[in-house]
């Protein structure tokens, strides 16, 4: 009999951590294997269901980081108060740590899209001795849109963390400007065999590509991780189809060789 | 082995197919079509012979008696989860041959593009294929092009003989003896197929995803007006949108459902926040046409599109789908040779 993958299972609200007005992660109940990268399909019935990218994985939990913006996770934020919410998945092939030990790493992250990346940026930040020397770079629209805030400071101890904003809005502890321009400044001891990983809007992962490519990072050491929408994760709804490649079956994640080739 | 059947012994044959199975073949719905005083031939459950129309072709096929236009998932009240009832018969289907070359994309997308899907796999058990002979082709068919002319994947043929019988080419070994048992005498039989359309394509065989910086979709910006019939009709066309609604007044109770989607409709790509992809029409018409004849094949090794020519006959903008296939030839040369400059 095949298994009917469309069910959902209840999952408790451990925790909910309040990052801005629109942004919390909630800490969920979850036991099993799951990677950074990969992602839930989050659903309330009557709402429907949204891809939530995981950005954090505890011994018996999954962070998933929801931005209110939708049907679905307007009704996430209203009514969450010590409730369950449905969850299907984990999807998507995720990130593979073993592919960047005993590199230099770059992270480049615009917005949310620090969320997929998280476990990886926390895995590293943790486990120093397993690369080389390590850069960060996170942009954000405003200080108010500022994601794991406390991360960061933690982060910062043992790599380099860029924290940057579109628009300071009178905030002078910010740098303001684009992630693309503090490319110059990574320190890199060898670029040929460094390894970069992009997450975020279309445009910012195009012109931060283009400026890693710039600095000696070979296209084949590059990774970024890719948004669409999908309805049901499996391969089958069609929607995040982009060539021959479904981004939920086949990424989210994908070396820039392939990544590169995808034209909606 | 070769049956010739009347018309009774035909409608005996279906009413014993119909004790344990639903059966459904191309019906004509009276007043149905798409303008007034017109007709719309589309697939029902049928009781006997006069039912069926084997004089023309589908306007739809066949694809949503297994993936239906709009199919519960699960009924869901405040604390429970309840799935729909599984269909208690088996379903014998009357098709063409190119229909038959569909369910096998069907098949793939959703036996086999990642994990088999639960819902199409309980109404495609117990599935069997009744092949519609095809003794010329309709308009817009290109089925010769695209191989998919003939097919062997049926347990019964079925044509019809000038004096108002059939001539059967029977597969099955249950089915060959219902036949005997209802008197059926035995004679040579083959399905008829078509060997030849008036419609012809040509996929370039250096088809190559660079023909997206044609010049030739932005005819399609204009021309098309996004209503997705194209997608509806298409045997082989399979995405659905995830629909949940609710019953009660409270909203608690109610039902989450999957639809049909289509790739050229508004809204196809949205992600929350307002970001979207392909929303020109053109471009669609390039994503749609694509996924047809070059990326499935990347991905599946063979051709999607069965020719059927249905998307063809349902447009309202009559734009043709096998002729944008024949400009590709043109428009990779076209790609080439801005390259060169």
């Amino acid at each position: 009999m095949t298994r009917n993958d469309y069910l959902p299972f209840a999952s408790r609200i451990l925790e909910v951590i309040r990052h801005t007005d629109i942004e919390y992660t909630f800490r969920m109940a979850y036991t099993g294997e799951v990677k950074p990268g990969q992602f839930f399909e989050v659903s309330i019935p009557r709402y429907g269901e949204a891809p939530i990218s995981v950005s954090g994985i505890g011994p018996d939990s999954v962070d998933l980081t929801i931005r209110r913006v939708g049907k679905v996770t307007n009704e996430i934020f209203e009514n969450y108060v010590g409730d369950t919410l449905f969850l299907r998945g984990p999807y998507g092939n995720g990130f593979d740590i073993g592919l960047y030990r005993g590199r230099e790493l770059v992270v480049m992250a615009g917005g949310t899209g620090l969320s997929p990346v998280r476990g990886v940026v926390d895995y590293f930040a943790r486990h120093p001795e397993e690369r080389k020397g390590m850069t960060l770079i996170c942009g954000f629209k405003t200080p108010h849109d500022i994601l794991f805030f406390q991360d960061l400071a933690r982060w910062k101890e043992t790599m380099e963390v860029i924290l940057t904003v579109d628009c300071a809005e009178g905030d002078t502890a910010c740098q303001v400007g684009l992630v693309t321009q503090y490319i110059p400044q990574i320190q890199l001891e060898d670029p040929n065999t460094a390894a970069a990983i992009v997450v975020g809007p279309p445009a910012m992962m195009r012109f931060s590509v283009q400026g890693l490519l710039e600095r000696g990072i070979p296209e084949e050491n590059i990774w970024v991780s890719q948004e669409r929408k999908m309805c049901c994760g499996l391969g089958k709804c069609g929607h995040c189809k982009v060539g021959d490649t479904y981004i939920c079956l086949d990424g989210p994640v994908f070396n820039y060789t392939k990544g590169k080739l995808l034209i909606d | 082995m070769g049956f010739y059947a009347d018309l009774e012994q035909m409608n005996r044959f279906l009413e014993k197919l119909r004790e344990d199975s639903r059966v459904f073949a191309p019906k004509c719905f009276h007043g149905e079509g798409r303008f007034s005083d017109t007709d719309c031939i589309r697939y029902g459950e049928i009781s006997c012979m006069e039912e069926v129309v084997l004089d023309q072709k589908s306007q739809y096929s066949f694809k949503e008696i297994l993936n239906p236009v709009s199919q519960t998932l699960f009924f869901f009240t405040e604390d429970q989860v309840k799935e729909p009832e599984i269909p208690a018969k088996g379903a014998v289907i009357f098709m063409r041959s190119c229909d038959i070359h569909s369910l096998k994309r069907l098949d793939d997308m959703y036996l086999k593009n990642g994990p088999a899907d639960y819902y199409y796999s309980r109404l495609r058990e117990n599935l069997k294929i009744i092949l519609i002979g095809c003794s010329q082709s309709f308009e817009n068919c290109f089925c010769v092009s695209m191989g998919t002319n003939r097919s062997e994947g049926y347990q019964l043929s079925i044509d019809r003989t000038e004096d108002g019988g059939y001539r059967m080419d029977c597969r099955d070994e249950s089915w060959e003896k219902l036949l005997e048992e209802l008197g059926c005498r035995r004679e040579q039989a083959e399905p008829s197929y078509v060997t030849e359309n008036t419609v012809k394509v040509h996929i370039p065989a250096e088809l190559d995803q660079t023909v997206a910086g044609s010049g030739m979709w932005t005819e399609y910006d204009s021309r098309c007006i996004n209503c997705g019939r194209c997608n509806f009709v298409c045997p082989t066309c399979t995405c659905f949108t995830m629909q949940d609604l609710f019953y009660s007044e409270n909203g608690k109770v109610g039902e989450r459902r999957r639809v049909w989607a289509s790739c050229m409709v508004d809204g196809f790509t949205d992600v929350a926040g307002g970001g979207s992809y392909r929303q020109k029409n053109g471009q669609r018409m390039r994503f749609k046409v694509l996924h047809k004849v070059l990326d499935y094949k990347q991905r599946n090794g063979y051709q999607m599109c069965v020719g059927c020519g249905r998307c063809d006959d349902i447009c309202p903008e009559y734009i043709s789908f096998s002729g944008c296939i024949n400009k590709l030839e043109n428009a990779m040369k076209e790609v080439a040779e801005n390259d060169e400059k």
